[in-house]
């Protein structure tokens, strides 16, 4: 179709902006990683992995459970969502996606609001005659702010796969003499794992690479891979040293490009054996 | 069954919107407190139109997210449709080099460019950081999200009519524009909607490449946050959220009317 146009021509913009500004930073984002501060070639940086191996375990395991949390939650609203009518489905989509054009800072705060030690939660627990309980800084409050933030990222791919089900499907299950149960765990959930799969990676990302929602929820007493990565570039100027965030930034680029990998492996897996 | 359901999803949304009820609410506290309530008063409101910090950085989000968006959507779709002519290796590479910033996290992104920057910075004299890193920045995050709305359109297209208005003498700029740009229009249009409101919505990224100049809302925000409670941050937010949700019920509205016209005439 670029015939006559200038294929090279009309890409060259696109190219060289791609190229200066997306190629060229990972490039020095690895060379930084590898040179201490004089530019000589090291691998000592790499070594403060070992330093924040309870840092990333950390975050690791508060991403892993809000993403387990989400998908939990989701999945059943997802699938009453795709068997209502289209009218009343278009409203609930609305209203999924409506909190996530506020910003998440300004969500985030707010759950402070909620759950400080004179919050509203609180307050309320002790009109009723018990003791507060402590829930801001904590890692819970942590997870809660990441499982509210991600929440619509998991709704919304599950949402979509499933409506994409063609009901006739279902119904051809329904006729084989398949109960409920046997058509959602032999036609509906295989089926909808593209979905899954893609509303884990949206959560567990950004959930995963944090550093807001721990600094606001968590008060600094979660210190999340990203708060370490945000200390290193822009921390006080006795912390600031490219070249170790540098390295922690590539440690967490390669995580999640390995756990992404091996999720499309899980969805092929499954989507050849429900075939099969 | 269905009443579980229901009660389900009223759950679910109770949950999603509890924050945003509860800063509306405080939003017209006369008191400055988080937590107590001391009477309705449009106080916060007023302060906030005198907060010129707040203002300013307001005016240079919309800024960036226009130059950045309209930026982005004509270079995107450009390339959009060179890429899709493209075959074999050569189209991989691009696709994957696309995704790069959409699958890295945000934290990544932000800082290897501004490794870049400061690198170019620490060598370049009277370089510093500022309006240009953060457009470049988001111009570059915008320009992926824009292909990836254009090229299911182009391929979905039929390219004979570009070759046929070609043969019928038409020259290859203007059959672009005539044939090619109605076609993918709906594509391009969701593109620039994508990359306005994700520029305007960045925080990650600005929070990185702004430097101390330049300040968008979210970084004037996240800087409010770490300061003593103001609850204009409340009345800030209260504003956005309901023009949002305005926007989005009169498109909704505008969208279920034309689906209604169109049933009735199907009918006829």
């Amino acid at each position: 179709m670029a015939k006559g146009l200038g294929k090279k021509l009309i890409t060259a913009p696109y190219t060289v902006w791609m190229m200066i500004f997306v190629i060229v930073p990972i490039a020095l984002v690895i060379y930084y990683a590898f040179t201490d501060s004089g530019g000589a070639f090291t691998f000592s940086n790499l070594s403060y992995i070992r330093d924040y191996s309870r840092t990333f375990l950390i975050s690791i395991e508060l991403a892993v459970i809000s993403t387990v949390i989400c998908l939990l939650l989701a999945y059943p609203l997802a699938y009453s969502m795709s068997k209502m009518s289209a009218f009343k489905q278009q409203t609930m989509i609305m209203l999924v996606m409506l909190p996530m054009w506020m910003n998440f800072l300004i969500r985030t705060y707010a759950w402070m609001t909620i759950l400080e030690g004179n919050g509203l939660i609180n307050r309320a627990v002790r009109a009723i005659g018990f003791e507060g309980f402590h829930m801001i800084n904590t890692n819970g409050a942590v997870t809660l702010g990441m499982v509210y933030n991600f929440l619509p990222y998991m709704i919304l791919p599950i949402y979509t796969v499933l409506t994409k089900i063609d009901k006739s499907t279902v119904e051809a299950a329904q006729d084989l003499g398949a109960n409920r149960f046997n058509v959602f765990k032999r036609v509906l959930l295989p089926m909808s794992i593209p979905g899954v799969i893609s509303g884990i990676t949206m959560v567990f990302v950004p959930a995963v690479s944090t550093f807001v929602i721990s600094k606001l929820l968590g008060g600094g007493k979660t210190f999340l891979i990203g708060d370490v990565i945000e200390n290193y570039f822009l921390g006080n100027t006795g912390t600031i040293n490219y070249n170790v965030g540098a390295a922690l930034s590539l440690v967490l680029m390669i995580l999640i490009l390995v756990s992404m990998t091996v999720m499309n492996k899980f969805d092929n897996g499954e989507t050849a054996g429900g075939v099969i | 069954m269905k009443t579980l359901s229901k009660i389900y999803n009223c759950l679910v949304f109770a949950f999603l919107y509890a924050p945003i009820v509860v800063m509306i609410f405080y939003s017209f506290n006369s008191e400055k407190s988080r937590t107590n309530f001391g009477g309705f008063s449009l106080r916060w409101y007023a302060e906030l139109f005198h907060d010129t910090v707040i203002l300013k950085s307001l005016y240079l989000s919309l800024a960036i997210a226009v130059l950045s968006a309209v930026t982005a959507t004509i270079i995107g779709t450009l390339a959009a449709v060179g890429i899709n002519s493209m075959k074999g290796i050569k189209r991989k590479t691009y696709l994957t080099v696309n995704n790069i910033p959409v699958v890295n996290p945000d934290i990544v992104t932000a800082i290897s460019m501004m490794i870049l920057f400061v690198f170019v910075i620490t060598r370049v004299n009277g370089l510093e950081m500022g309006f240009w890193t953060l457009l470049i920045a988001h111009i570059t995050f915008n320009i992926p999200y824009v292909i990836l709305s254009v090229m299911p359109k182009l391929s979905g297209m039929n390219s004979n009519i570009y070759d046929a208005a070609l043969d019928l003498g038409c020259p290859p700029v203007a059959a672009f524009v005539k044939v090619v740009i109605p076609e993918i229009m709906q594509g391009i249009v969701t593109g620039f909607i994508m990359a306005f409101t994700l520029s305007l919505d960045d925080f990650v990224i600005s929070y990185f490449n702004s430097g101390s100049a330049a300040q968008t809302l979210p970084v004037t925000i996240y800087s409010m946050t770490k300061r003593p409670y103001s609850p204009k941050i409340n009345a800030l937010s209260t504003l956005l959220f309901t023009s949002v949700m305005i926007l989005l019920i009169i498109v909704n509205l505008r969208q279920s009317g034309a689906n209604k016209q169109r049933a009735n005439a199907n009918k006829k």
